[in-house]
């Protein structure tokens, strides 16, 4: 019998939407990218060049700070451009990809045995090393940090998001060897933390049941309800979709990105699960699935609270995306008076909106707008409701603002991602970007520490 | 809809940088929101928010106000047909009310308003709705014969100096409407007081009676638990009938405007508890603090308001107002959940701790409700430190066991 962590605070928002469980089938996809940004913290530096051949698994691009740190290629291919932002910033790395995939092998053979040194240098080269994350500041990790533990988050509490046995089942059988082997990374433990009911029988790891509503499954609940961090300590967290990607590999010795991915939004005509490959171009996978023309569209890759809205610059899908969402844009939406009006459709956690009334089960088709003008922090404790650490959020949120450290590290700084703060600025009656305050308090903090 | 959606965007390129009423954004963009809510979507951050903003938060806050407020104008009625002895009827009595209450209402929201649209227009931003529910309360908590030039001095100086010159909307200390009231308070003391500003007597717009009889005495309950030395005051409506607890929970007395009825502010109440608007957890600590520190003087009981009975005393005065929309506001109340019990049971503590031991002064409320505006600050502050505490302590015994 496993460990169950309950929490309270939280809110299951309930869209309409919902994938059906049925298999469908992504479009073909004409590019594939290597997005920097996919993972915070990194200084890109490229290996590669405009033209270049790449087999799946060649290094696209390294960290400055860590060359051993790589982002490889998922598919194999031509490097036909390498797209650069304002300050000639690599926005991504454009592969075009052959008809058959071209694997690069890998030396994967009794990884388990391997030293600690040679496991990082395995999953570096791979650019699996990147998919974990450190805490503090939810960037990628140092391997020359050794980390206090690893947490393995099993349970996607966002809106709309698929049981995630549901997306792993075909790479179960690669899970124990991934936590034998990445056990060896840590001087501490292999925390997993799963949804409460959920069928894994797993060894040598602790293995905790989580049961509550969103952000239940964030790694910063689960740490914090275990064993908080605590300044000056590192652990390293992953999602069990990711884990199962370098079980695979380390089971076949490829870097195969391929996965299970939902389609899911009241904006898709066909939605489902299809298996696509990450670093995919979104528009592609979902051509001809998307309602036509009715309204305007918002193509998310990601959940709706954390995701990552479809750009001309922002085009493919993160290897940390489990769910493709689409949900009405609604510019093209105008409302007269409707800050008085009854609003018979309207979602609201408060009880100002009669909706209330109908019960937590009713789904909602909410479009992205803001619903609103931006104002400062007027109404209190909005976001204790819906935040489920010891911590206060709005209070870190201000000292963020201003950039305080000493009351940053004081209020808990380092055991937050911008994640955990989704649902505050989902409910904020001001209408700030909560996340966005604290993904940039968090590199300048990293900044400032390093 | 859609011909005026059509019109606005029409004329809105004069009034955007390089139009020709650019000066008039911060104006032009304050009405464009009124009318239509926002198409702007998210840029970065969650792709879906709750419909609630700040628009809907303070209409809600006005719609709890209404039966205090409506009440409020039947009252000014009916304490001027009481003390001349006439049975005017219903509607007349409430329009007599309306009438006298009216100007004021204007006046505050177009001093107030005039100066947030100023202010919000210089600094180049959208223009915030707080002074929506502070404009309404502001008449609420005077008496009527506050005199409409002392209004306008007093919104002006509220707003400037207890809100704009802090950042405006949601940055001030201390709760304007309160301010304004203190600032009348101390610098017109004859007109905040007394016996004659409670009870309109003149006719205005064709409207009242023509007479007055000679003896009332418009004092309100609280002013004549002031003068009584020590014994149970008796406390008389203005023509000398004597009034009880239910007369005081209903609220035919004489007062400051919307601070009479008990039972419509709780009307109040329940709708700002109901919407998830206003904190129980504020209201249920004024009133215990207030209810608990009028029995302890109660039991000392040496002057007649110590003596006056404690459900009494929370019935009386600004306190139950006080409690639900003063003391509530977000904005210069404590933050924390802790804090708000704390500094809920200290309002409701002083405010009756002032009336009683200086009858003289009868309207504890508000002073109690700014002097914990200034405290709520330091009240989180103690909160978070244990929460701070917390995580300092573990971090040392972290470093220890690593030593």
């Amino acid at each position: 019998m496993a460990n169950v962590i309950k929490t309270k605070k939280g809110l299951d928002i309930n869209l309409v939407g919902e994938a059906p469980k049925v298999e469908v089938l992504a479009s073909p996809v004409r590019s594939y990218g290597v997005v920097p940004d996919h993972f915070s913290g990194i200084i890109p530096r490229l290996s590669v060049k405009e033209g270049d051949h790449v087999q799946a698994g060649d290094a696209v691009i390294y960290h400055k700070n860590e060359p051993m740190l790589k982002l490889t290629a998922p598919v194999s291919g031509e490097i036909v451009e390498v797209k650069r932002g304002a300050k000639r910033k690599i926005l991504y790395v454009q592969i075009k990809p052959e008809s058959t995939i071209d694997y690069k092998e890998f030396d994967v053979a009794n990884a388990k045995m391997k030293s600690r040194e040679d496991i990082l240098n395995l999953l570096g080269e791979s650019g699996l090393l990147a998919l974990f994350r450190n805490r503090p500041y939810d960037m990628i990790v140092d391997p020359k940090v050794t980390p206090r533990d690893i947490y393995v988050t099993g349970y996607l509490s966002a809106p709309l998001m698929p049981d995630v046995i549901s997306l792993v089942k075909d790479d179960l059988k690669y899970l124990q060897n991934a936590i034998d082997v990445i056990g060896k990374l840590t001087k501490g433990d292999v925390y997993m933390g799963v949804k409460k009911g959920t069928p894994l029988e797993v060894k040598n790891c602790k293995v905790y049941e989580i049961d509550g509503p969103h952000p239940a499954g964030n790694a910063s609940v689960f740490i914090n309800h275990t064993k908080p961090l605590n300044r000056g300590e590192n652990v390293w967290a992953i999602g069990l979709t990711e884990l199962a990607l370098i079980g695979r590999f380390l089971a076949t010795g490829r870097v195969d990105m391929s996965r299970k991915v939902v389609f899911a939004g009241s904006c898709f005509e066909s939605a489902g699960y299809a298996t696509v490959r990450s670093g995919s171009e979104v528009n592609d996978l979902t051509a001809g699935k998307i309602e036509d023309g009715k309204r305007s569209v918002r193509i998310i890759d990601g959940d709706v609270l954390t995701g990552t809205k479809l750009t001309e610059d922002y085009r493919y899908m993160s290897p940390f995306s489990n769910i493709i969402s689409a949900i009405p844009e609604g510019d093209d939406v105008n409302e007269l008076f409707g800050w008085a009006a009854l609003g018979m459709k309207k979602y609201s956690v408060n009880r100002s909106y009669p909706t209330f009334l109908f019960g937590k089960s009713r789904k909602y088709d909410i479009d992205a707008r803001l619903k609103g003008g931006t104002r400062a922090i007027i109404v209190s404790n909005e976001y204790d409701k819906v935040f489920p650490l010891d911590i206060y959020p709005e209070q870190l949120v201000k000292a963020t603002i201003a950039f305080n450290i000493d009351k940053m590290e004081e209020l808990g700084i380092y055991e937050v991602a911008p994640e955990d703060f989704a649902l505050c600025e989902f409910v904020d009656t001001s209408k700030l970007e909560l996340q966005y305050i604290i993904r940039k308090g968090l590199d300048e903090l990293y900044k400032e520490m390093n | 809809m859609k011909s005026l959606r059509k019109h606005i965007d029409k004329i809105k390129p004069n009034f955007m940088p390089g139009g020709k009423f650019s000066k008039l954004q911060s104006v032009f963009e304050g009405f464009e929101t009124f009318l239509f809510v926002p198409n702007e979507t998210s840029k970065r951050g969650v792709h879906i928010h709750d419909a609630m903003d700040s628009k809907r938060t303070m209409t809600v806050v006005i719609f709890a106000l209404l039966p205090a407020l409506l009440f409020g104008m039947y009252n000014i009625g009916y304490q001027h047909y009481l003390v001349n002895g006439v049975d005017a009827g219903f509607w007349a009595t409430f329009f007599y009310g309306f009438l006298a209450m009216l100007p004021k209402i204007i006046v505050s929201y177009l001093i107030g308003l005039g100066i947030e649209f100023a202010v919000a227009q210089a600094k180049g931003e959208e223009i915030a709705e707080g002074y929506l529910v502070s404009g309404l309360l502001i008449p609420m908590i005077l008496p009527i014969e506050t005199p409409l030039w002392q209004v306008i001095v007093a919104v002006a100086f509220a707003v400037i100096f207890a809100k704009e010159v802090f950042g405006g909307t949601g940055y001030n200390i201390f709760n304007v409407a309160l301010v304004t009231r203190a600032f009348l308070f101390f610098s017109y003391p004859g007109q905040m007081s007394g016996d004659a500003v409670f009870i309109r007597t003149g006719k205005h717009w064709g409207l009242g009676a023509e007479s007055l009889v000679d003896t009332y005495t418009g004092a309100t309950p609280l002013g004549q638990v002031g003068l009584v030395d020590s014994s149970v005051p008796t406390i008389t409506d203005a023509v000398g009938n004597p009034l009880n607890t239910m007369d005081f929970f209903l609220g035919l007395i004489p007062g400051s405007i919307g601070e009479t009825s008990t039972l419509a502010i709780l009307i109040g109440a329940l709708i700002l508890i109901v919407t998830g608007i206003g904190s129980w957890k504020i209201m249920l600590s004024v009133f215990t603090g207030g209810f608990l520190t009028a029995a302890l003087f109660n039991a000392i009981g040496t002057t007649g308001a110590m003596m006056l009975p404690a459900i009494d005393h929370i019935l009386l005065g600004g306190f139950a107002f006080g409690a639900v929309f003063m003391a509530t506001d977000p904005v210069t109340a404590s933050r924390t959940e802790k804090g708000k019990w704390i500094y809920g049971f200290l309002i409701g503590f002083f405010a009756i701790a002032i009336r009683t031991l200086n009858p003289g002064y009868p309207e504890g409320m508000m002073l109690a409700i700014l002097l914990m505006n200034a405290f709520a600050p330091l009240i989180d502050f103690y909160v978070l430190d244990a929460n701070i505490q917390k995580r300092v302590k573990r971090a040392k015994a972290i470093v220890a066991n690593n030593k």
